[in-house]
């Protein structure tokens, strides 16, 4: 049976949405080369969590349920995955791309030889030369286009996913599987990296991902005179505010508004992009918005291939006019 | 205690530029012709932290990097920044690396290199490759590894606590030395190289070590370079994500009025 595994993230005993994404994308995949979804789940007293990924698709779980992985541990976390892994010598292996992933999943490719492709934003499988490849899609460089990236010889094919990109599926309560539990074999001494604890700060915090409404400003706000516009915009409409790379680089934003190949995903109901050209890595991270507005002063700016409605003009003129329209709706704000 | 450290850069194409670099859809490679260089930014507040640890402590910074001759001028620039010496890993043989091979050829430079008790990466190169090299570098040295750190404290040339960024927070990490730490560019802000900075580069020691003395410590050059990458680029296509978009025109506050109907029947508000 060929087997497709997804690394089940836990944090504080609550599964990560992006694993759940992972595993209705695993449960598509593994219909076309006819084989079955595995999950890896590491923690503490993470039982409970191993139901929940059956009711979303895993036929097996391996759950390592052991004291010293109560946090992530950059030495044990990698050491037990490969180990797994080594053992059912899966096809495909797919790992969400949070912080935490994007240190556990390269330590384990490096541990069994094998590649990784980052941030892919489409999985799918080709045969070629009469062996199922998983294609792994990623934004290519500066202009439109996307890079289809394979791991012919080497198992098994690894690849992370930034959380949003793909789509949850539903739980399903009546999903059998089998949950095998696996000894962590594995010691204190061991660790010679040691999370000793974890800080909730809220500079680090607030999920952009969860916004209905988003207005996202680029580097052209640069020329005009600052965020400050968007900021008001973002405020008449009840929205959050958002940038490309060049606006968190400039200091406008925080990292984690950053929308992007390397930064967020969103798919909020609304979507609105200022001053920003609409290179691929940026508009990946929200291609999936329901109605998507651009408004930029070049007529050429590729984020016109990307939007429902677009403006062409200064947004020195356009933003205050659309503030003055959206505050007559909503005149609280 | 002296506190040795190798620091891990590399040269990427500027940012700014990106729009103009093309991929050759035959081999697959990136077509970057005329398009300027710089240091990877994050890499450059790793030598940053570096000098700032050294200065604290005493010991050596040497800068490493993997690339084409070219690639030297970034090692010039950070022993300008204040770097005690430098090592360039060139090598027709390691053309083509993907992250699990330029892990592997960097994990022998640092051997090569031999003495330290901190090694330091960016967290992440803004050329398309994201952040895989630090982790997969410290298996190939079989070391403890800490990504995504935003603040390093040494306790000595043994202990070191990080602060490791994850999303609503951060963890603190306790790390025995030696080991690998990539780090977010918010560590720190660099230092510009010094007029006396770049004079006294050019009378500092640069190694250039290519696959023979890789192989001197019994490394496989088939595990090196596109032969030994286990990734490939199979195809570069256009991207399919298009909307059909519906511009609005007339002057400004028309347009607004009109964006705020339409966005109304869209059931967007
Ligand atoms: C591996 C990799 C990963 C990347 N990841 C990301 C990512 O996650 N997120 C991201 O955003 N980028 C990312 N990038 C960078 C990306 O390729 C682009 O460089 C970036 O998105 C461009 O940002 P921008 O549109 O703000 O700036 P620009 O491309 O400079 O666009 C500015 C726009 O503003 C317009 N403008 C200027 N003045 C005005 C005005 N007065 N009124 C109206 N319009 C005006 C201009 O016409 C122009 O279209 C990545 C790049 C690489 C190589
Ligand atoms: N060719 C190279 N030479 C030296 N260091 C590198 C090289 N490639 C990657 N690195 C280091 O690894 C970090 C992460 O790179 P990447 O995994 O390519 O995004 C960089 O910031 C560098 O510190």
């Amino acid at each position: 049976m060929k087997e497709i595994v997804v690394w089940a993230e836990q944090k504080e005993n609550r599964l990560q949405p992006v694993s759940l994404e992972l595993l209705e994308k695993a449960r598509e995949l593994s219909d076309q080369i006819n084989g079955s979804v595995v999950a890896v789940l590491m923690g503490h007293q993470c039982r409970p969590q191993a139901d929940e990924l059956i009711h979303y698709g895993a036929s097996r779980v391996f759950c390592v349920d052991d004291p010293c992985l109560s946090f992530y541990q950059s030495d044990l976390y990698p050491k037990i995955l490969a180990r797994i892994l080594s053992d059912i010598s899966p096809e495909i292996v797919l790992i969400g791309g949070t912080t935490i992933g994007m240190d556990l999943a390269p330590r384990v490719a490096a541990k069994l030889r094998t590649g990784l492709t980052a941030h892919c934003v489409n999985l799918n499988i080709e045969t070629i030369d009469g062996k199922d490849q998983l294609i792994q899609v990623v934004p290519g460089w500066g202009g439109n286009m996307l890079v289809k990236i394979i791991c012919p010889e080497r198992r098994p094919q690894m690849a992370t996913v930034r959380p949003g990109v793909m789509e949850m599926g539903k739980p399903d309560k009546n999903r059998r599987g089998v949950v095998i539990p696996v000894a962590a074999g594995v010691s204190e001494k061991d660790i010679k990296s040691k999370t000793i604890e974890f800080i909730r700060d809220s500079s680090e915090d607030i999920s952009i991902e969860e916004a209905d409404i988003i207005v996202s400003g680029g580097f052209g706000l640069d020329s005009a005179g600052g965020f400050a516009l968007i900021e008001e915009l973002a405020r008449a409409i009840r929205g959050e505010v958002a940038g490309t790379r060049p606006a968190f680089d400039q200091g406008y934003i925080p990292e984690f508004r950053m929308i992007g190949q390397s930064g967020r995903t969103v798919k909020p109901r609304l979507f609105i992009s200022v001053g920003a050209s609409g290179a691929i890595h940026y508009t990946t991270g929200f291609s999936k918005s329901k109605v998507i507005v651009g408004i930029d002063k070049n007529p050429k700016a590729p984020i016109f291939d990307m939007a429902d409605l677009g403006i062409v003009g200064d947004l020195r003129k356009i933003i205050p006019c659309l503030i003055e329209e959206f505050k007559k709706e909503d005149p609280q704000k | 205690m002296p506190i040795d450290i190798i620091v891990c850069i590399k040269q990427v194409p500027d940012p700014e530029y990106f729009d103009k670099i093309t991929l050759d859809s035959a081999t697959g490679t990136i077509r970057r012709t005329g398009i300027p260089v710089i240091t990877n930014p994050a890499d450059r507040h790793a030598v940053e932290e570096a000098l700032r640890i050294r200065e604290e402590f005493g010991g050596s910074v040497t800068v490493l990097t993997m690339g084409p001759p070219q690639a030297r001028k970034s090692i010039d620039e950070a022993l300008a920044m204040g770097a005690d010496r430098g090592a360039l890993l060139c090598d027709q043989v390691f053309a083509g690396a993907d992250t699990l091979s330029t892990a592997y050829i960097l994990s022998g430079g640092i051997n090569l290199i031999g003495r330290y008790d901190l090694i330091l990466c960016g967290n992440e190169t803004v050329d398309g490759s994201t952040g895989q090299v630090p982790a997969q570098l410290s298996e190939f040295l079989g070391l403890p590894h800490t990504t995504h750190a935003r603040r390093i404290d040494m306790i000595d040339d043994r202990r070191a606590v990080i602060e490791r960024v994850v999303e609503n927070g951060y963890l603190r990490v306790e790390m025995e030395l030696p080991a690998v730490v990539a780090v977010l560019k918010r560590i720190n802000t660099y230092r510009l190289p010094t007029v006396m900075g770049i004079m006294e580069a050019s009378q500092k020691e640069v190694l250039e070590l290519g696959c023979s003395a890789c192989e001197s410590l019994g490394m496989n050059s088939c595990d090196m370079g596109l032969e030994g990458s286990p990734t490939r680029v199979a195809e570069v296509f256009e991207s399919p994500q298009r909307r059909r978009v519906e511009m609005l025109t007339g002057e400004p506050q028309e347009i607004a009025k009109q964006l705020v109907r339409r966005l109304h029947q869209l059931d967007a508000l």
